[in-house]
């Protein structure tokens, strides 16, 4: 690296993104007082706000560099980009908790609908996508854009490419959620399941994921190490697979430029088929192949000991990649969906129990001749049981996914309990598991302030879990069963109202474990801000949890 | 181009493609002489924080 070039290397993308900056201000000036409605020109002026305070920001660094001296850098030192890192630990955290609290709210407004509060802002229809957004794409976002960060530089020994790309990707991002959320709580919508947002809202974060694209590809071309790390390859999988998903899902035509309504491209079957086909592999794309890269990097790295196969590892990826893009027909069992395309996701459903269980064994096994870390390393034990939740979920689901089984399942809460099974214990952990092995390492502390907390927090949260799923099963086979059983006469048993009676009970169970969960994000919160601060809890140590040093000794097992 | 000749082409070449390259990641995964580059690799998060 060029000693004179490094402290203002990133000034040539400053001047381009100042310009486009102001541009963007300019338009959503104009869009602003054009707009149809005053939702939508609220959304005009938070575009307008972030490109305004972008060109601010971009103007005082530039005049703050003319003032600082270049700092000289020693030819072996790499010069991390760990600043967006950090922010984005920050993100996850706040969005977490922020997400899981609405989860909350709607868990309650089922148990008690006078919580809708009969305002059109509160009711369960809008602030339900609002959790859904908040938790996948706010707080699971998030957290893979920063793990893939770190991931990337680490083991491809380079910088973040791009200059101020990576910085944009992340607050181009926020602006994408806030705009999200916002929007459904006034009512802007386009109704398709996990794909919520409106079209400028959709352009807007196809604008940003291509950012992050060309960040990551640039990363991994300017690396320094031969061989790209099996993490690499699932971030890469989940970035394009996101990415086209994205595009072919939202294509659509608006009412009006000023105006947010618009229209899908497809319509009847085929809209169906490209929702589910753009739903269910945001599960395989961004649930699973993302947190797949978490797990591939940080239990290794937390366990001090290399993956347990990497050549499963390899076959791993290929197979999952391979199947998991047909298995989006399994939502649509039963309905206008030509017969021979429901079986095929059937059948490819069924078919990703090897790789997802050739996964989770790999992740497992890592951990073979150390598993008393389990003992003594809560983060450990809690990275370790996310992967034992996704074995159990990705078990779960091909079994939903077989017709006889879908009869049942389907559009009861057996759903929901199989999704949370998913996103509470597989995403869930697996990202505070990251969390708690990233917050140390970029704010260079020696631990984290507390190991006893994570305990608690890893036990606190498995009550919740178990509280959500188990009454999720009872309710959703109940409810299943109560809508198909018929007289003598052939007559139905039970009018909708009855089984939504019978269901009360489970509700308040899974809004008390939904509670107990949102009181374990907080454990965490307290713990990773004062990991920050620097402070160290005075507490009895976990004998063998480890305990940063600089270059710390490499596996046991080499 | 009719949904004939597209469902054709992808029931015959478009399976032959997805075959021929699933079998390529799988040879590349066991063949032996990567193994010791393998064995570098999975040592790639041991190395930095």
């Amino acid at each position: 690296m060029n000693s004179t070039l490094t402290a203002n290397r990133d000034s040539g993308g400053a001047w381009i993104m100042g310009v486009l900056f102001a541009l963007g201000s300019i338009v959503s000036l104009l869009w602003m007082a054009k707009a149809a409605s005053p939702e939508l020109a609220f959304h005009a002026f938070l575009f307008f706000a972030f490109f305004t305070l972008g060109c601010f920001v971009l103007v005082k660094r530039h005049y703050d560099m003319a003032e600082s001296p270049a700092v000289p850098v020693t030819g072996d030192d790499v010069g991390y980009m760990d600043g967006v890192i950090r922010a984005g630990a920050i993100a996850s955290t706040f969005w977490g908790v922020v997400g899981f609290i609405v989860g909350l709210v709607i868990a309650l407004q089922l148990a008690f609908p006078v919580l809708n509060f009969d305002l059109p802002w509160t009711n369960f229809g809008r602030l339900r996508p609002l959790h859904t957004s908040a938790v996948i794409f706010a707080f699971g976002g998030n957290v893979l854009i920063m793990t893939s960060f770190h991931v990337v530089q680490r083991t491809c020994k380079a910088r973040l490419a791009g200059g101020l790309a990576p910085w944009f990707v992340f607050w181009g991002y926020q602006l994408f959620i806030v705009l999200a959320a916002t929007g459904y709580v006034l009512g802007i919508t386009q109704s398709k399941e996990y794909a919520e947002p409106e079209w400028y809202v959709d352009l807007w974060l196809t604008i940003v994921w291509v950012a992050y694209l060309l960040v990551f590809l640039g990363t991994l071309w300017k690396r320094r190490e031969p061989h790209i790390y099996v993490a690499n390859w699932f971030y890469l999988a989940f970035i394009i697979t996101i990415a086209m998903l994205h595009i072919v899902n939202n294509l659509s035509l608006p009412v009006s430029l000023t105006g947010a309504k618009s229209y899908s491209a497809f319509s009847g079957v085929q809209d169906a088929l490209t929702q589910w086909w753009y739903g269910h592999n945001a599960v395989g794309f961004f649930l699973t192949a993302g947190f797949l890269a978490i797990m591939y990097y940080y239990i290794p790295k937390r366990a001090e000991r290399p993956v347990y196969s990497y050549r499963l590892s390899i076959i791993h990826f290929w197979s999952l990649i391979f199947l998991y893009i047909w298995a989006g027909p399994h939502h649509l069992h039963y309905t206008a969906l030509p017969d021979w395309a429901q079986t095929l996701g059937m059948t490819f459903s069924i078919m990703l129990w090897m790789p997802s269980w050739g996964g989770m064994i790999n992740g497992l096994m890592t951990l073979s001749g150390a598993w008393d870390k389990l003992r003594t390393d809560p983060v450990l034990r809690m990275l370790v049981t996310s992967v034992a939740f996704y074995g159990m979920s990705t078990f779960e689901g091909p079994v939903m996914s077989i017709k006889a089984v879908n009869g049942l399942s389907h559009y009861t809460d057996w759903t929901i309990g199989h999704v949370h099974s998913g996103a509470l214990g597989w995403v869930g952990m697996v990202s505070f598991g990251a969390l708690y092995c990233v917050v140390p390492i970029m704010w260079n502390r020696e631990r984290l302030y507390s190991l006893r907390l994570v305990g608690w927090h890893f036990w606190i949260s498995t009550i919740g879990i178990v509280l959500y799923i188990t009454s999720m099963w009872v309710s959703g086979i109940l409810q299943g069963l109560m809508w198909r059983a018929y007289d003598s006469l052939g007559f139905l048993e039970y009018s909708f109202v009855e089984t939504v009676e019978a269901m009360h009970p489970f509700y308040v169970i899974r809004a008390l474990g939904g509670a107990v969960f949102v009181a374990g994000s907080l454990v965490m919160a307290y713990n990773l801000y004062r990991t920050m601060r620097g402070d160290l809890r005075d507490e009895a140590p976990f004998v063998g949890a480890p305990v940063r040093a600089p270059q710390a000794a490499v596996a046991a097992g080499e | 181009m009719t949904y004939q000749t597209v469902s054709a082409f992808a029931q015959s070449w478009g399976l032959v493609f997805l075959v021929v390259m699933f079998s390529t990641a799988v040879v590349y995964a066991l063949w032996p002489g990567n193994k010791n580059k393998f064995k570098k690799a999975a040592h790639l998060p041991l190395e930095e924080d």
